[in-house]
């Protein structure tokens, strides 16, 4: 089984995170892998580890990004985890890409691994936690003109028979969905609890070669991806006030009714 | 601004939820408002979508291979609401009404099923917009409220046609002037049979008389502290008409089934109470929105202390149960 994980480098939430010129600030030092796509590494970690031994030994976990060079940070962590091949596309070209120059540039390392083997799943995070969009692994699905698995709490995969069954829980219902491979599956934050990378992975993930590739490796059209092909444009991006000094009491017997009175001197009630 | 066409997805349309309200609210803002539903609306749905001045409805009409026992007869296998099949009923819609704008409310499932439809117009795309307007050049216009609530992003929609998912809470729904007579009409939809089964599919039941959390105007959430027992969070909850809440270990712990936070309901309410709740970055990330935040917390130190307008040091079990009788007091009940 070849697996894919499209992974991405974010700042981190617990540090300084903000905009210059109306970009997203994206420091080192602060950088990290997307904690949610720790989820998607599990997952595709654990589906080869199911699978027999022989099919276990050919088998692939690809991590894939789409960053300036920093972002090794987060291929590295990839190969802390265990995944064998790390990918970084990178290009002047694809600064200020939107959802769809995102997904042309991943879509198109995707089908590049393909020319080499067939790569059975797309794996992705439910969201990455810088933009929250959450729409990247639906787009690629309508991109690769695969069927999609989204936001998926749980997984069976049938090997034999090439079919993989999620469950997952929308707004309105919960759903026990099924698709043939090859697919494109997002895994929630529920779905397994990511592994803490051994000191031998560590070790050895230090000297991983990650293969950079540009755009014009992947046969991709300057003008459609980056600032240049984007279809809307940040226009503001300024940080909100802070919140004026907050009003506290400590509660000796009367804090629930100065919390309630808070509320009707403030109309909220 | 008055020849633009407005679509806004209704979807389900066996009831109008006040997120949806919100959007024919902007819409009217925006010109001519039309919805797209992907089964029949009822008759009370009709009558809200002309109290707020929807004069059509385009009504997808979906092969036996979307609809299993067409009629609605087979809803367990119901293939209607996945993203491949809303997205190609937005798109046709578009076509059909030579839409200018779609607008849809900020759930997974429609953010994936407007994102797959902008993709196939060639349509721009904002993601969770929390306002919408047009700029100088009558462009359309969304705004953010990004990282935790801590920044404002504005960002201008270059194409035609412009795709935004609209989060709860962005306007307060107000009706029509003048209430229209909404027309159905039918839309034919060229889709492909899903290439995904669905093997079944549970609609979750709505708890009577409490607002959900996606658009509730006022949310009372309990975490870590509550030690399991969600009674005094109920109990202000319903002295508020609030809609419950609580945070992802809750959750974990079994405690409640739904949680505020980035990756679970991202709530952006009039006013937020967390009970019991430290305040992490993953909690934070789902609620820092909020207009008004008010905690109470045993723990002087807790984080959400940072992030809140009014704070009480105490124990929740003591203070909600407080406020709830001193709520319903000042109200006369």
């Amino acid at each position: 089984m070849r697996i894919v994980v499209a992974v991405k480098y974010v700042p981190d939430i617990n540090g300084p995170r903000g905009f210059e010129d109306c970009r997203v600030v994206r420091d080192p030092e602060s950088g990290t892998l997307n904690e949610l796509d720790e989820n998607a590494v599990e997952a595709a970690l654990r589906l080869v580890e199911s699978l027999p031994d022989d099919e276990r030994e050919a088998s692939e976990v690809v991590a894939l990004t789409v960053a300036p060079a920093d972002a090794d940070i987060a291929l590295r962590k990839a190969y802390q985890m265990g995944v064998d091949r790390g990918i970084r596309v990178t290009d002047d070209a694809l600064a200020g890409s939107d959802y769809f120059g995102t997904t042309a540039a991943l879509a198109a390392a995707v089908r590049r691994l393909e020319a080499e083997a067939p790569v059975d799943l797309v794996i992705t995070g439910m969201a990455a936690l810088d933009g929250l969009g959450s729409v990247v692994p639906a787009l690629l699905a309508a991109e690769l003109g695969r069927p999609q698995l989204t936001l998926a709490k749980r997984l069976e995969l049938d090997a034999a028979a090439g079919l993989l069954r999620v469950t997952r829980e929308t707004d309105d219902a919960t759903e026990v969905l099924e698709a043939p491979l090859p697919a494109v599956l997002s895994v929630s934050d529920t779905a397994n609890r990511p592994r803490f990378p051994n000191f031998k992975l560590i070790m050895a993930a230090r000297s991983k070669p990650v293969e950079a590739w540009s755009a014009a490796d992947l046969g991709l059209d300057p003008a459609a991806v980056g600032t240049a092909g984007a279809r809307t444009t940040t226009t503001v991006a300024e940080p909100r006030p802070p919140r004026p000094e907050v009003e506290l009491v400590v509660d000796k017997g009367q804090g629930g009714t100065a919390l309630a009175e808070f509320l009707i001197r403030n109309e909220l009630v | 601004m008055t020849n633009r066409t407005i679509l806004v997805l209704l979807d389900p349309a066996t009831e109008v939820r006040s997120s949806t309200l919100e959007l024919f609210t902007i819409a009217r803002s925006l010109g001519r408002v039309e919805a797209v539903t992907l089964e029949a609306p009822t008759i009370d749905v009709l009558a809200q979508l002309g109290a707020y001045g929807v004069e059509t409805v385009h009504q997808a009409e979906l092969s036996a291979a979307v609809v299993p026992g067409a009629g609605g007869g087979d809803a367990e296998h119901d293939a209607r609401h996945l993203t491949s099949v809303v997205a190609a009923t937005l798109a046709a819609a578009v076509r059909r009404t030579d839409a200018d704008v779609v607008l849809a409310p900020a759930t997974f499932a429609a953010k994936e099923a407007a994102a797959v439809a902008a993709y196939q117009l060639g349509a721009g795309l904002v993601i969770d917009a929390a306002g919408v307007s047009e700029d100088d050049q009558g462009r359309i216009v969304g705004t953010k409220r990004v990282f935790a609530g801590s920044w404002d992003t504005a960002s201008v929609v270059t194409t035609d046609v412009a795709v935004l998912t609209v989060r709860a809470n962005a306007v307060v729904p107000s009706p029509a002037p003048s209430s229209v007579s909404t027309i159905v009409e039918g839309l034919t939809v060229e889709v492909d049979p899903p290439s995904v089964r669905v093997v079944s599919r549970t609609v979750k039941e709505r708890v009577a008389g409490r607002p959900s959390l996606e658009e509730a105007a006022v949310v009372v959430a309990g975490g870590r502290g509550t030690d399991g027992d969600f009674g005094p969070v109920d109990d202000l909850a319903d002295a508020l008409g609030a809609a419950v809440g609580a945070t992802r270990d809750a959750v974990f712990e079994g405690w409640f089934d739904q949680y505020v936070g980035q990756t679970g309901v991202t709530v952006a309410p009039r006013l937020y109470i967390g009970a019991g709740i430290s305040g992490a970055p993953h909690h934070r990330g789902g609620m820092q929105a909020s207009q008004v935040i008010v905690a109470v917390n045993s723990d002087p130190e807790a984080p959400i202390f940072e992030i809140c307008d009014f704070a009480v040091v105490g124990d929740l079990a003591d203070v909600l149960p407080q406020a709830a009788a001193a709520i319903r007091a000042h109200r006369g009940e």
